[in-house]
């Protein structure tokens, strides 16, 4: 497994008020997103779990670019990977956010 | 917690996430979690495989409301590891099986498993003993245990002898419930005993249409999370029995079991010695067909659940 951390300036704050929210399973081509209230704001941390090594360039890119285009101030994204490729990761991150936002607990 | 969907309302049983089956069943928005993925219990196996690991270990547990009772829910997600028993998957559903004794609740189990996870086999072997004794348990103390069962990796291994001590068993077409898997079966005695690549032949013999009428599942539904919600509803309305005559019914029901059918060589021979018109047409007759058809013919355990 490699682990990655990131920790990105986020210029949009995660809306919504559900403390935390899960999406996706890990399984091969696949991940889960777990998505919490818990970092200061204005910052999204990323902790990542892969099992394809070699790949922190190409997380970066896609974590840094879903910070940019999402609201994800205030968040940890903790992932647990099985090797997904970048558009499952992007998608799932994306879904996610979208939960997080939704009424009720 | 529920996963970002659509509705799920009408949607695929086989095709959903544990997270949405549970949410689908329950009435909307009671499910409460109970050690949820943010307490991060994974498993303590996994890493020395440098396997992934997942936040709830494939096990989800919680309270729920099912039509306006109070029940215990555990799902397991079938694509995690094939929804194998580890430690604490397994540890989880035992904690909720001896909570339903000590809070006189009853437990739906929503089922999807391949059976022990080997990369913790013994954990896993250990696990199923304990939830074996805790199902029992539960049931000596009054509980319903009712399993449900149509998700993508069936009922296998020890999962397969849990269901076989829950009080009542609902599955549909997709779903398949034995001890030993195709391909195992396959491995240990051959291509000529057991083509495990047939596909027709794994349903004819483990299928959700063959067990329901051999009685090993009671009740058959759609592949549909409100049919299977409806039908855990009936469930839960059947009066809770459990001890040594239930027991002893058991042991004379799969002993005529065996003596009916012992001979038969394939899911069709059982079938025609039930007496059910058109047996060879089983595999393809919608729901409302086949349960008819199924109407008086089929074995049930009414006596033995």
């Amino acid at each position: 497994m490699e682990n990655l951390s990131f920790t990105l300036k986020a210029p949009a704050a995660a809306g919504g008020a559900r403390p935390r929210a899960i999406v996706g399973v890990v399984a091969s081509g696949n991940l889960e997103v777990l998505a919490e209230r818990i970092s200061p704001a204005g910052a999204c941390t990323v902790e990542i779990a892969t099992s394809a090594h070699g790949f922190g360039a190409v997380w970066q890119a896609v974590v840094t670019d879903f910070v940019a285009r999402r609201a994800a101030g205030g968040l940890r994204l903790s992932i647990n990977d099985g090797g997904a490729r970048p558009d499952t990761v992007a998608l799932r991150l994306a879904q996610a956010v979208r939960l997080i936002e939704e009424p009720g607990a | 917690m529920s996963e970002a969907t659509q509705s799920v309302a009408s949607s695929s049983w086989f095709e959903a996430s544990a997270r949405q089956r549970v949410a689908a069943l329950a009435d909307p928005g009671s499910f409460v979690e109970i050690i949820g993925p943010e307490q991060r219990e994974i498993s303590p196996h996994l890493a020395i495989f440098d396997l992934p690991v997942q936040f709830d270990d494939g096990m989800i547990i919680g309270r729920a409301v099912l039509g306006g009772r109070p029940v215990l829910v555990a799902a397991q997600e079938g694509r995690f590891m094939g929804g194998a028993f580890g430690e604490v998957h397994g540890a989880k559903l035992t904690g909720l099986l001896r909570a339903a004794t000590e809070h006189h609740l009853d437990v739906v189990i929503l089922f999807d498993t391949g059976g022990v996870r080997l990369q913790e086999a013994n954990a896993g072997e250990l696990a199923i003993g304990e939830i074996m004794r805790a199902l029992v348990e539960a049931r000596l103390a009054g509980a319903k245990v009712i399993g449900l069962i149509g998700g993508r990796a069936g009922c296998y291994g020890g999962g397969g002898l849990l269901a076989g001590c829950c009080s009542t068993l609902i599955v549909s077409e997709q779903g398949r419930i034995s001890v030993s898997g195709p391909e195992v079966i396959e491995t240990n005695k051959g291509v000529e005993e057991f083509d495990s690549r047939d596909r027709a032949l794994v349903w004819r013999t483990m299928g959700g249409k063959h067990r329901y009428l051999i009685g090993g599942a009671d009740a058959f539904v759609d592949d549909e999370a409100g049919a299977f919600r409806q039908a855990a509803l009936a469930a839960l309305d059947r009066p809770s029995r459990f001890g040594l005559e239930v027991l002893q019914a058991e042991q004379r029901r799969l002993e005529r079991r065996l003596e009916r059918f012992g001979g038969a060589r394939d899911g069709t021979d059982v079938w025609t010695a039930l007496g059910v018109a058109e047996p060879a047409g089983i595999p393809d007759l919608g729901t409302d067909e086949f349960l008819r058809r199924a109407a008086g013919k089929r074995e049930t355990a009414d006596d033995a659940r």
